[in-house]
């Protein structure tokens, strides 16, 4: 191998998350910080989401994506993180040896802590396995955003959306607004999977119909895709007969969900949570393997990168003081998800400091709460006057609440 | 282009282009034509990619002989051509007690037909081979192996290519007139003449004969379908698993097979269908394939599930007769001079260097030629980064730094990669042609993250956005640029320029 190299902190994938995370590692004392990036720009995701909307809660005010990253891109740099652009990590081990490949040949580097921060990627047509033949013409959400507006490049002039998601809805009123005939969005599920913010301005502002409990049935098209059939769908998401309709189109636009780049993760054998796909974390962002912490759209996926970076920012501190001290407090509470919650994170907590919870409920509620609970009795309760599967709830739980705290067990759960 | 040539093969399958790699050996003017976008496009992109030992076919027939002759060549003619082999073994496993007297009746048979070490074992044999399949019984084919059917169909096109073959794309035969000695081939490009004629058609072959009055023959096209696994269930399996064959059925049954890339395919199903064309795949058949397959590999899961595909079988029995179909080799007295491969299903990937041996053989008959100093034969496909040991690829990244970028990170594809496969000697060019060489976009995010940059190299190397497409033809990518689409341009404008 052409060289090893030694690093307190090394940072794996540089989207929003592993900006924060090692620009907070450099300034809670780790002396060499690396930030490892495939692509030959930092930013991630963001780099193509030129809408704005990015930054209302760190900044309360409303960036772009590339603006956003811009900040905490220049803020890496005057911290002095050493970034690594071309570089792709393609190894790590439980004893933290990451191997990269990059147009320097392979190298090493021994890292005192990593954190993992890959971002995630979008699930395709072959993963949700739509029928019908197989022509050009049907792309994921964020390809043709990325294809728009990275590369300047129009994808088709009348489209069809399967999915909900808040990229589709995003680029169905990019694609409106450039002059493509949108002729609808199609959702699977009886609710919309994009955040209620995005249905009025993306979808109702422009005339565009969303149709529930509705999927694509078959693609049609030999060389390029001439239209989609319709159908809709009982409750068990089975195809409701009678209720097919060919609509002609000749581009297919999927939004059906985010996949979380777990891959380095599995291969070093850290533990995950089978809801999230991501590691089960500690309120250090710690996984089950010593001194490697996860962090960003690859522990959970986020809808706002404010939470994202937040979140990562813990992380990047928490991997600085694991690699120079040693050291991070014991967590032996354990938090579990209870009535009305897909998950929360994190998985344990050590009660020695405040904790911003992270959850999503199964099911749209108005006006209930989030309660925390501990050996039945009430810790700490928050009015929600609206929650939705789509949108991350955090809460934060003052340290002061932790002292009422039982058997070391804590349920998050939603109720009246 | 020569003015004439001395043998035109129309179908750029695993079988015209063995042919055509055969007659490259000698100084012939062969050129290839080929109504798709790139070679491999029809079934022999599209099937299980077993090397059959010869257990299957009747004793006697064309298929046995031709089957068992490519097997035992396989392994070298993909060495040769540096494509992907893997001498897995094969279980076919009986579920049950009582399925036990089909493995014996299968192991009579392959004796027969000559395939070496056959034997029967029992459920623990198979539980220490296969941990994961549980069975009655298992006949253990340790002979069996996978290939890289698109990887060899292009290895061998490409060779022949570089030795002086013609490689016509994106020219589909719609007439052929004249006689032996003077055919009149007509493509939407214009007319090729040639002496000879081997119509290596596939699906359509029977099309093809009946242009020039032969009528004698059928194609039934039967849908195979398969679900494609990522590779972290690559581990399942050790060998490839069969159940036993079901009776009168279309084919050999949903069998589990490994790839040489490390995925496990699911499939075939078998339906006839009227269109030779409709390679669609199907929510239904996906259930039932994970769910037969279940039966023997209970640890499956759905979630592995990464696509799904289909090949098409050209049957010569319509399913109402059904039973066996012979390969047709034949050139017939309604047109001299032109052989006609017919009814080319499995094992045809198998028996594909024997079939090129015996064309070869028809040919050389009528037109004698000496041997064609260009001919090579050993070929080498781009340097697979994959496949490499640390070493190696730090020295490869050393001579050309294009090797450390990562392009298509599931399957660890390169940009040198990538350059060389837009740079083939067949000039394909569609995402499809990239990905057959490469391997790019064939992992679990199916082109998500390297999609984009393909398209950059392709306009890197001189293409128009608006003239790629996804598998040639009509399947465009891109209408033009966004001000385009604003300014409500047709992609047609966008490429003629105005
Ligand atoms: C489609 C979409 C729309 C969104 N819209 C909004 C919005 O309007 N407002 C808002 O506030 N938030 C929005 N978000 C949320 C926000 O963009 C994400 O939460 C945030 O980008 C997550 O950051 P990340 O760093 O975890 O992931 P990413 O941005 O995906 O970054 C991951 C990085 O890791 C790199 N990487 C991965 N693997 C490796 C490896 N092996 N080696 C080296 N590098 C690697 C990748 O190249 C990438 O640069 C949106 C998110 C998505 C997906
Ligand atoms: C589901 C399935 C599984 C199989 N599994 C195996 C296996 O595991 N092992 C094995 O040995 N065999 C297997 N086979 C069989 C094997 O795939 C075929 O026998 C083999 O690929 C046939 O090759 P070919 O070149 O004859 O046909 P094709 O690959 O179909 O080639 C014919 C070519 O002709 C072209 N063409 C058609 N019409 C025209 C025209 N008018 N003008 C110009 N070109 C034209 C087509 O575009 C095509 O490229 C399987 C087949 C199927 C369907």
């Amino acid at each position: 191998m052409s060289s090893h190299e030694q690093a307190d902190v090394a940072v794996i994938g540089g989207g929003p998350a592993g900006l924060a995370a090692a620009a907070e590692a450099k300034a809670a004392g780790a002396s060499r910080v690396l930030l490892l990036e495939r692509d030959d720009r930092v930013g991630g995701i963001l780099n193509q989401q030129v809408h704005d909307g990015f930054g209302t809660k760190v900044f309360n005010e409303a960036l772009t994506g590339p603006e956003y990253a811009a900040i905490y891109e220049d803020r890496v740099n005057e911290r002095e993180v050493e970034t690594w652009l071309k570089t792709h990590v393609i190894n790590v081990t439980k004893d933290r040896l990451i191997t990269v490949h990059s147009d320097k040949g392979l190298r090493t580097i021994e890292a005192g802590s990593v954190v993992l921060s890959m971002g995630c990627r979008e699930r395709t047509r072959g993963a949700i396995g739509t029928a019908g033949t197989r022509p050009a013409g049907v792309f994921t959400a964020g390809a043709v955003q990325n294809y728009m507006n990275v590369r300047n490049l129009a994808v088709g002039r009348k489209v069809v959306i399967l999915g909900s998601g808040d990229i589709g809805l995003i680029m169905a009123r990019r694609l409106k607004l450039e002059g493509a005939e949108v002729v609808c969005v199609a959702e699977i599920l009886p609710q919309p999977s994009g955040i209620g913010a995005n249905l009025v301005r993306c979808l109702e502002d422009f005339d565009i119909p969303l149709y529930l409990s509705t999927t694509v049935v078959e693609i049609h098209g030999k060389s390029r895709v001439t239209g989609v059939t319709l159908a809709e769908v009982g409750p068990k998401m089975g195809e409701k007969k009678g209720t097919r309709r060919f609509i002609e189109c000749d581009t297919l636009l999927l939004s059906v969900g985010l996949i979380p780049e777990n891959e380095l993760t599995n291969k070093i054998g850290i533990i995950t949570n089978p809801v999230t796909t991501g590691a089960v974390v500690d309120d250090s962002f710690r996984t089950s393997v010593p001194g490697i912490f996860s962090c960003g759209n690859v522990l959970q996926v986020h809808d706002v990168v404010d939470y994202a970076t937040m979140e990562s920012e813990k992380a990047g501190t928490a991997a600085a003081i694991w690699a120079t001290t040693g050291k991070l407090p014991d967590a032996d509470i354990k938090v579990s998800a209870g009535a009305g919650l897909r998950y929360v994170l994190p998985a344990t907590i050590s009660g020695t400091d405040a904790v911003d919870f992270t959850m999503r409920s199964w099911r749209e509620e108005h006006d209930q709460s989030v309660i925390f609970k501990s050996g039945g009795e009430e810790v700490r309760r928050l009015r929600m006057p609206h929650m939705e599967p789509a949108g991350m709830i955090r809460v934060r739980v003052g340290k002061g609440r932790f002292r009422r705290i039982v058997n070391n067990e804590l349920t998050v759960e939603v109720g009246a | 282009m020569p003015d004439k040539f001395d043998v035109a093969i129309i179908g750029g399958g695993v079988v015209g282009c063995a042919i055509a790699r055969e007659l490259s050996r000698y100084q012939l003017r062969v050129v290839v034509l080929e109504r798709a976008a790139d070679v491999a496009r029809g079934t022999s992109g599209k099937n299980s990619g077993v090397v059959h030992t010869g257990i299957n076919v009747p004793t006697g027939s064309r298929k046995a002989a031709l089957n068992v002759a490519g097997a035992r060549v396989f392994e070298d003619f993909c060495k040769d051509l540096d494509v992907p082999f893997d001498r897995v073994g094969k279980v076919i496993v009986a579920l049950e007690e009582d399925q036990t007297p089909d493995l014996e009746s299968l192991m009579a048979r392959g004796i027969a037909n000559g395939v070496p070490d056959l034997e029967i074992i029992d459920s623990a044999t198979l539980k220490r081979m296969e941990p994961n399949i549980s069975g009655a019984a298992a006949l253990n084919v340790p002979t069996a192996a996978i290939a890289c059917p698109y990887s060899l169909n292009i290895a061998l096109a490409e060779s022949s290519a570089e030795a002086g073959v013609e490689f016509m794309l994106n020219s589909p035969v719609t007439a052929i007139n004249g006689d032996e000695g003077d055919f009149q081939i007509t493509t939407p490009g214009g007319t090729v003449n040639a002496a000879l004629i081997v119509n290596s058609a596939g699906l359509f072959s029977d099309k093809i004969a009946r242009m020039v009055g032969i009528k004698r023959w059928r194609i039934w096209p039967c849908r195979g379908e398969y679900v494609i696994l990522d590779k972290r269930a690559g581990s399942l399996i050790n060998s490839m698993v069969y159940p036993v064959p079901p009776k009168g059925g279309a084919g050999l049954g949903v069998h589990i097979t490994p790839t040489t890339d490390g995925n496990i395919l699911l499939g075939p199903s078998a339906d006839y269908t009227n269109d030779a064309d409709d390679v669609r795949t199907t929510p239904k058949i996906r259930r039932q394939l994970l769910k037969e397959a279940a039966e023997f590999l209970p640890a499956l899961s759905p979630r592995d599930v990464i696509t799904a595909y289909s090949g098409m079988r050209p049957k010569l029995v319509p399913s109402k007769v059904g039973g066996f179909g012979d390969f047709v080799l034949e050139e017939v007295p309604e047109q001299l001079g032109m052989m006609n491969l017919v009814g080319i299903e499995s094992p045809g990937l198998t028996a594909s260097p024997a079939i090129a041996d015996e064309i070869s053989g028809w040919v050389r008959e009528r037109i004698p030629a000496k041997k064609n100093s260009n001919f090579k034969g050993k070929w080498t496909a781009v340097d697979r980064v994959r496949d490499e040991t640390p070493e190696k690829i730090d020295a490869l990244i050393g001579e050309d730094p294009a090797y450390g970028e990562i392009i298509c990170r599931c399957e660890m594809v390169t940009r040198k990669e990538i350059i060389d496969s837009i740079n083939n000697g067949l000039e394909a060019t569609s995402l499809n042609a990239i990905k057959y060489r490469s391997r790019a976009t064939m992992g679990r995010c199916q082109g998500g993250f390297c999609g984009p940059r393909i398209i950059d190299l392709l306009i890197e190397n001189g293409h128009s956005p608006e003239s790629l497409t996804l598998t040639g033809g009509d399947s465009w990518l891109f209408l033009g640029s966004v001000e385009d689409l604003r300014k409500g341009r047709t992609r047609e404008a966008v490429e003629a320029g105005n």
